[in-house]
Parts: C-alpha cells; sequence; structure tokens
C-alpha cells in the first residue's frame, strides 16, 4: 500500500515537524487523486509541493483545507493527530488555504471578505470599525496598505485580491499557509512583494506550503521540495536550492525535459498577412495599437499585468469595442465588437480567466469543445452528435486530454486538461488528413489560400500556461508550434517572458497602453525585455 | 520533451484503461436518465395511492383522460420556461401572458374572423408579449425578473381592460375551437396531442440542435458563451419569445377547454410552471436541466390535483401537499447528484 521509498533522506528527526501527513489516500469516482502520500512541513519553513498536472497536489491542499475527507491516513500536527472534518475546523486548527482560484466575495468590502467567517462582531452586532482597523493594520503589514478597507472586492485588480486572500490567511493566525500558485496572477514586481511577505512570515515560525509552477520561483523562495506524481509522493524533503532542476523534471515527469523551446524555422517572409490592427484604441486602456501577424507567425505581447495586453488580445477578438481604428482579417476589416463576426472570420481565443470566460462548468469536456463550432456538426441547426463525438475523440487523442473520456464533466480535469480543452475548442478537425474534412468547414470560411484547420485563421491566447505544469506546458507549447507551422497566425500574451521569447517570432512590449517596442524574438534577451516594460514603473 | 514535439498523438504514458462511463456516442449531459426515476417512481406511488383510495373512480379511461387533459395548458407552458431557465433567466409573466392571449383571441372584433385567427391571434400575442420580455431582459439589460414581473402586471392589466372584467365566451360558429378539446383521436382529446407535440418539439430542439446546446452554454457561462462567439442577447430574447410562443399555445389550449378567454386564466401558472421546472431537476440558476423532468414534474403536479378532487380533499391541503413535494424532490435530487458522479 505505502510507497516503498518515502523520506529517503531521514527528515523525519532533526526539528520536530509541524505538519505531518502519513498516507494520505483520496478516491474519487474512477479516479485514485492520491494514494498514500507522506509530507512533512516545519516551522518557519517554506516547503514546495510540485507535480503535474493531475498528480495530486489540489487534492491534497483541499485535505489540508478540511475540504476533502481523506479515505485513509492520518494528519498531525504538533505530533497529536487531527482530523480536519471542515474548513471551520482546519482554520480552527491554525491552517489557512489561499487557493488559486481566489475565493473572495466580489461584492463585499474588503474588510468584510478578510473577516468573513470570523467577523468581528458583538452580540450578532458586526464591529465595521474594528474590523476596518483590523484589516487596514494587516494589509500594512503586507506592505499593501493603499488598499481601503471599505472598497469593494471586486474592483480589485488580481494582485490586490491575492492580497486581501493573504491578509485573510493573516487575520486567523495561521501556524501554516498554504498557497496554490500564488504569483500566477502577479505581475514581476508583485511576485517579489509576496516573496517579502513571505519571508516576514517565516520569520515569525509561519509554516508556508508554496505550490508553483514556476521552478526559478521555487529556488529562490522553497526550503525543501516534496514531489508529487500520480497521486504519490515521489521525493520528499528535497532542498530547494540545491537540487538540479534536470532531476525535478525528471522525478515530475517521469522523464527528461531538455529544451521546452526547439529551434523553429522563422515563417516565410512572404506570408500573407492574416491579422491587421491599425490604431487601434480603447479609451482608458490602450491608444494607437497598430502591427500584423502573418500566416504561421507567432507573435507575442509582453508586459505588466494592466499595461493593456489583454485589452489589446480582446478588443481584437470584438470581445470589447474599440474606440477607434480598425481590425483586418485577411485583408478585410472584421465587425467591431461582435465575437460571432469574429469566430466567423476564423478567430479563436483561450481568453486569460479559464474558469469564468471560457468554461461551462456544468458541462461535459465534449459540450466544452464543441459549443463554438456547433454549426461544424449541423445542417439547418440540427446536431449530427455521432460526428461531433469522434471530433471530440479525436482532439482528446491530439492534445492528450486526460481522462480521455468526452463524457466527464470539465470541473473534474485539471488545470492543464481545462486548458488543453479550451485550445481543442478551436482547433476542431484540425488534425483531419488533408481531404479528408466533411463538408461546410463554416459558414462563410473564408476560400483563401490553404485555409488551414477548417478556417481558423487566427489564434488568441491570453496566458495559455497559467495554472499548467511544466510538463503540459512543454505539450501546449509543442500544439501551438505546430498550429502556426500549418499557417495559423497566433498572437499570445504571457506574463512570463522567457514564455514569450521562447515561443514568438516577434514580440511587442506593451507599457502603460502602448507599444513601446516591436522586434523578432531572437535579438531580445529576458533583461531587455524586463526592461522595457519596467521602465516606465521605475519612474 | 522531444515526443511532444514529432507528434501530437504520442500517448507516451502507457496504456489507459478506459471507464466504463466512456462509451462511445452522445457527449451526453451526465446520468440524466437516472435522475428521473424518482419522479417516476413518484407517479407510480401516485397513482397507486388512487388506485387504493378511490378504486371506482381513478383507474377510469375518463379520468386519466381528463389528467392529460388537465396537465396540457400547463405542461406547454412549462416547456417554455424550462428553456428559459436553463437558459439562465426567469418567466414569471407566463400566467398573465397565456389570460391576455385568451381575451385577445376572444374579442368579438377577433371572433369574427373565425377559429384560426383567432388561434393564429393568440399565438402572435404569446409571442410578443415574449419579445417585449426578451427585449428588455437582452437589449434593455434589465433583471428577468423584474422585466417578466412589470409583464406579468401589465399583461393581466391589459386583458382585464381588453375584457371589461368579463369573461368572454367562444361564441358558437367558433366552436372549432371547442373541437380541440372535445374531438378524440384514439381515445384522447387533440389538446392532448398539442401538449405532447410541443414536448417532443421542445425536446428535439433542446437535445438535437444547436440552439438547445447554446441555451446551455449561454446559460450555464453567458461570457464563455459570448468569447465562444454566440450572440448572447439575441438568444437571450429568442428564449423569452419561445416562452410567449408556448404561453399562446396555451392560451388556445385553455379557450378550447373552458371555452372563454378571460383576464383570470393562468392565475399562478408561472410558480407551477417554476415548480415544475424544478423538481424535473432543472438548476435555477441555469446551464443544466432535463425537459423529459419538467414533463414528469407537470404531470406529477396534475396527479396529486386529480386525487385530491377525487377524494374530495380542501385545495388547501392541496397546495401544502405541493410545497411539501417540492422540497422533497429538490432534495432527493441533490443526494441522487452527488452518490453516481
Amino acid at each position: 500500500m505505502g510507497p516503498a521509498k518515502s523520506r529517503p533522506d531521514g527528515t523525519g528527526t532533526d526539528p520536530e515537524p509541524l505538519l505531518r501527513m502519513r498516507g494520505i489516500a483520496k478516491r474519487f469516482p474512477g479516479v485514485r487523486a492520491l494514494d498514500g502520500v507522506d509530507l512533512d512541513v516545519r516551522p518557519g519553513e517554506v516547503h514546495c509541493l510540485l507535480g503535474q498536472n493531475g498528480a495530486g497536489k489540489s487534492t491534497l491542499i483541499k485535505v489540508l483545507a478540511g475540504a476533502h475527507q481523506p479515505d485513509e491516513g492520518e494528519i498531525l500536527l504538533d505530533g497529536a493527530p487531527v482530523r480536519l472534518t471542515g474548513p471551520t475546523a482546519a482554520m480552527r486548527a491554525g491552517i489557512a488555504t489561499i487557493y488559486q482560484e481566489l475565493d473572495l466575495v466580489d461584492g463585499l468590502s474588503v474588510a468584510d471578505n478578510i473577516y468573513l467567517g470570523h467577523e468581528r462582531a458583538r452580540y450578532g452586532f458586526t464591529r465595521r470599525a474594528a474590523a476596518e482597523r483590523g484589516a487596514r493594520e494587516l494589509l500594512g503589514r503586507l506592505g499593501h496598505g493603499e488598499i481601503a478597507p471599505r472598497g469593494e472586492v471586486g474592483r480589485l485588480p488580481a494582485a490586490g485580491k491575492q492580497v486581501v486572500s493573504m491578509a485573510r490567511a493573516l487575520s486567523h493566525r495561521a501556524r501554516l499557509i498554504v498557497m496554490d500558485e500564488p504569483s500566477a496572477a502577479l505581475a514581476h514586481d508583485e511576485v517579489t512583494n509576496l516573496f517579502r511577505i513571505i519571508r516576514e512570515l517565516t520569520a515569525d515560525g509561519v509554516a508556508v506550503v508554496y505550490i508553483s509552477h514556476r521552478l526559478e520561483e521555487i529556488r529562490e523562495i522553497g526550503d525543501r521540495v516534496t514531489v508529487l506524481k500520480d497521486g504519490r509522493a515521489v521525493a520528499g524533503g528535497l532542498p530547494a536550492r540545491s537540487t538540479p532542476t534536470g532531476r525535478v523534471v525528471e522525478l515530475m515527469t517521469g522523464r527528461d525535459v531538455e529544451d521546452v523551446f526547439p529551434a523553429r524555422p522563422a515563417p516565410a517572409g512572404d506570408a500573407p498577412e492574416v491579422l491587421r490592427v491599425e490604431d487601434l484604441t480603447l479609451a482608458g486602456a490602450f491608444e494607437d495599437v497598430s502591427f500584423s501577424v502573418r500566416a504561421g507567425e507567432i507573435v507575442g505581447l509582453a508586459g505588466l499585468v494592466g499595461a493593456g495586453r489583454s485589452e489589446i488580445l480582446e478588443t481584437v477578438y470584438g470581445a470589447r469595442r474599440a474606440t477607434r481604428g480598425r481590425v483586418l482579417l485577411d485583408g478585410r476589416p472584421v465587425r467591431p465588437g461582435d465575437t460571432g463576426a469574429a469566430v466567423r472570420r476564423g478567430m479563436g481565443m483561450a481568453p486569460e480567466e479559464r474558469k469564468s470566460q471560457a468554461l461551462l462548468l456544468n458541462e461535459t469536456v465534449g459540450g466544452n469543445v464543441t459549443v463554438a463550432g456547433l454549426n461544424r456538426y449541423s445542417s439547418f441547426g440540427w446536431l449530427n452528435r455521432r460526428r461531433e463525438v469522434a471530433d471530440v475523440r479525436r482532439q482528446i487523442e491530439a492534445l492528450d486530454i486526460r481522462p480521455p473520456d468526452p463524457r466527464r464533466p470539465v470541473v473534474t480535469l485539471s488545470g492543464g486538461n481545462q486548458q488543453k480543452v479550451v485550445l481543442a475548442r478551436w482547433l476542431l478537425g484540425a488534425d483531419l488528413p488533408p481531404g479528408g474534412e466533411p463538408p461546410g468547414g463554416g459558414p462563410d470560411g473564408p476560400d483563401g489560400p490553404a485555409a488551414p484547420a477548417h478556417g481558423l485563421r487566427l489564434l488568441i491566447l491570453d496566458e495559455p500556461t497559467r495554472g499548467v505544469d511544466v510538463g503540459a506546458r512543454a505539450e501546449l507549447y509543442a500544439v501551438i508550434r505546430e498550429l502556426a507551422g500549418r499557417g495559423i497566425a497566433v498572437l499570445l500574451v504571457s506574463s512570463e517572458v522567457p514564455e514569450v521569447l521562447g515561443l514568438a517570432d516577434r514580440v511587442l512590449v506593451v507599457r502603460e497602453g502602448k507599444v513601446v517596442h516591436s522586434g523578432a524574438a531572437r535579438e531580445l534577451d529576458e533583461p531587455a525585455v524586463l526592461n522595457m516594460i519596467m521602465e516606465g514603473s521605475a519612474l | 520533451m522531444t515526443d511532444a514535439g514529432v507528434s501530437l498523438t504520442e500517448k507516451a504514458r502507457g496504456p489507459r484503461p478506459k471507464p466504463p462511463w466512456a462509451r462511445p456516442g452522445g457527449t451526453g449531459r451526465g446520468p440524466g436518465e437516472i435522475r428521473h426515476l424518482g419522479l417516476v417512481g413518484a407517479l407510480v406511488l401516485l397513482g397507486i395511492v388512487g388506485v387504493v383510495t378511490e378504486p371506482d373512480n381513478f383507474l377510469t379511461s375518463g379520468n386519466l383522460v381528463g389528467i392529460l387533459a388537465l396537465a396540457a395548458t400547463i405542461g406547454v407552458i412549462t416547456v417554455g420556461a424550462t428553456f428559459v431557465i436553463i437558459g439562465g433567466g426567469i418567466d414569471l409573466s407566463v400566467g398573465a401572458v397565456m389570460a391576455l392571449a385568451s381575451v385577445w383571441a376572444t374579442t368579438l372584433a377577433t371572433q369574427s374572423y373565425g377559429p384560426v385567427v383567432m388561434a393564429v391571434c393568440a399565438i402572435l400575442v404569446g409571442t410578443g408579449a415574449g419579445l417585449v420580455s426578451g427585449l428588455l431582459i437582452a437589449y434593455g439589460r434589465l433583471v428577468p425578473f423584474i422585466a417578466t414581473l412589470a409583464m406579468l402586471v401589465a399583461a393581466r392589466g391589459l386583458a382585464q381592460r381588453l375584457s371589461d372584467r368579463k369573461t368572454q365566451l367562444v361564441r358558437p360558429e367558433n366552436d372549432a375551437i371547442e373541437a380541440l378539446s372535445t374531438t378524440k383521436v384514439l381515445g384522447l382529446p387533440l389538446v392532448v396531442y398539442i401538449f405532447a407535440a410541443v414536448a417532443v418539439a421542445g425536446w428535439l430542439l433542446l437535445n438535437r440542435t444547436t440552439f438547445g446546446r447554446r441555451t446551455f452554454a449561454v446559460g450555464g457561462n453567458p461570457e464563455a458563451a459570448r468569447l465562444a462567439g454566440i450572440n448572447v442577447r439575441r438568444h437571450t430574447l429568442t428564449l423569452y419569445a419561445l416562452s410567449g410562443l408556448c404561453c399562446g399555445i396555451a392560451a388556445i389550449i385553455i379557450m378550447a377547454r373552458t371555452t372563454t378567454g378571460s383576464s383570470t386564466h393562468g392565475d399562478l401558472y408561472e410558480l407551477d410552471a417554476i415548480a415544475a421546472v424544478i423538481i424535473g431537476g432543472t438548476l435555477l440558476t441555469g446551464g443544466r436541466g432535463t425537459l423529459a423532468g419538467s414533463i414528469l414534474g407537470v404531470l406529477v403536479f396534475t396527479l396529486i390535483t386529480n386525487l385530491f378532487i377525487l377524494n374530495g380533499l380542501q385545495t388547501s391541503d392541496q397546495l401544502i401537499a405541493k410545497g411539501v413535494i417540492i422540497v422533497i424532490a429538490v432534495l432527493l435530487q441533490r443526494r441522487g447528484l452527488r452518490s453516481p458522479t
């Protein structure tokens, strides 16, 4: 039952661990999410959890948060066994969890959110002044005194929400804080601030369980690493700084990841222009943005969160209506502010917020894949479900979506697999052998030259690898390049500069709503781009 | 990462066991059919109660046909309501719109054109009212609850004004309307066939067309639907028009059954329709639901009404029983949902 080699380097003894999990197992119908996991966390350390999507990280932290009850195994806090029967019990035990999808109530104020569930109150009446004072103090401690306790959380940017979540954890006087990809929504300088906060916390003896897909971060902030794979801890308590990257990746994937960005031939110089953006302006977001993307070209937008990157993508796609300027696809203007027109003309977009903007959470994998391409399987509105399912299966196979089941509810998939589902939505039929295509690729599919992937001309990707682990990232990169190789124009935004540089042929640097640089990716390196991104904010 | 670069179809991680539910055919929406077993069970149970308490009256063909005819009016409305609710909305105006359609179709002026025009009039009035609600919601950005509440009040008022608060009789020369409920084919009155036709058409529309699939998408996550290129506003508008259309059809049925048009027809039908949809397993928040469940819900309610009438019990007791049934049904569904998935 238990894994043969847990704790290879005898970490159990030296300092008394704050938290000790032993042989934790958790089954869901059809899936063994955790299969006997051990985890030791010492007071004052940053313990990193690494693992691919579906390795069991999310389940493990949900067990810690009291959201899931383990089928087997025990949890000891300070050497005493505890039962975390629910989120309240976990918090009472001093374990606070900051989820990746922030669990804040948008309509409530910052202070209300921080004290949600343990309101400052007397005789049932809330003590607003006390709550606001407490909130202000916590926010100040986190270095974000500028966030107003009375402000509505829904109006804060992602980074601000993160800080509120963190303040909530602190308000519980947590001894152990679990952070599920806290840096995913943060820009570069905000991550620095996050690390400062973590260091302060650990200096006070608070232990942090830190989940991230960015190995550099783990090196910087982590003390020890536990690697999960297929619901087991394949290595526990490795030193975070000195374990070679290759070794970590090997443990996670069971194979070598050498070059995530293999060289790719640049697109032909005479490739036709697919997208042309002329003086596009969205008041308050960005101004006079002009660029073009050729067939088979990958263009990346680099910039800080809030610099206008996502807004540019959304305006190109028609999800927002431009104040001024034009978007042309294959030389013809696209009707502004109409996503339907964009899709019919051959655009596809994987938006930034997977759960709120892309997925139909009540639906199956299949329903999510085909929602944008239903016309492909219908005549006069009538669905041919056999053809639909066949296509979904092909996509599942091509993108290696796991578990490979079109009927599975999409919410049960891991983040990386959900992202693949979103990608698959736009790739329907893309892997068919040429000539074997079903008729009627789309109502007004362009009969231009070599219409690839059933009329998909431009793929827009906003943070395509957010919440996706290293191994699955490499797969996504390969898919994106493969698509470009077939002549699809790709426009992408990523907060991770290496990703933009590695993937894109050309990079546009966006700062405060303006394109400040445009050039070939291979002529840029990370420091140069960071420099351009930050220049304005350093003033 | 050499493999992935070469082939996207590579299955590098060995054989994967096929889970038992991964059978081909249909993207499906989960174990839907199983969920209805509870409602079918409730129907059977109520049937047994009927046989036991009123052995002489319940199982007569006249009574059973009566149940179906009784269910036809609210049933047709419930089909429309199911679409609206799955699409993330709510329509409180159904009863009032039906009343308005019945009144409009039975004015002296309309009646002078004959039964066909009366039927067309009812349908047009219903659809028109639905379009107005839909426009207010989809393009005027009113909350569905508010917009259809306003329509409820306004449609009743308009119906009262048109009829001068009097019950309008269908005139003898237009007895073709009444014939819909008196003419029987294979022992069943035509109104039951209308109900069946609407139910089947609704089921096909919901489960076999792009329109149906998009209804689930729009109700489940409107933002994602919009970003997938679906015209969410137009779709929403269509859903309310569809609900109005069903109210128009229901108006024809109630005219046939009562030979009247009246501003008091369909009082509180909105609550019956919503209750039937909910006990049928449709999420009030949208994005998930079944039409079969709604129809079963209607039948359960109608059967309860019938049993109470047969046993000579108070309507107040009947209302209490319905309330209890709603709660039990929803509690059972929640348990049913949790265990199999």
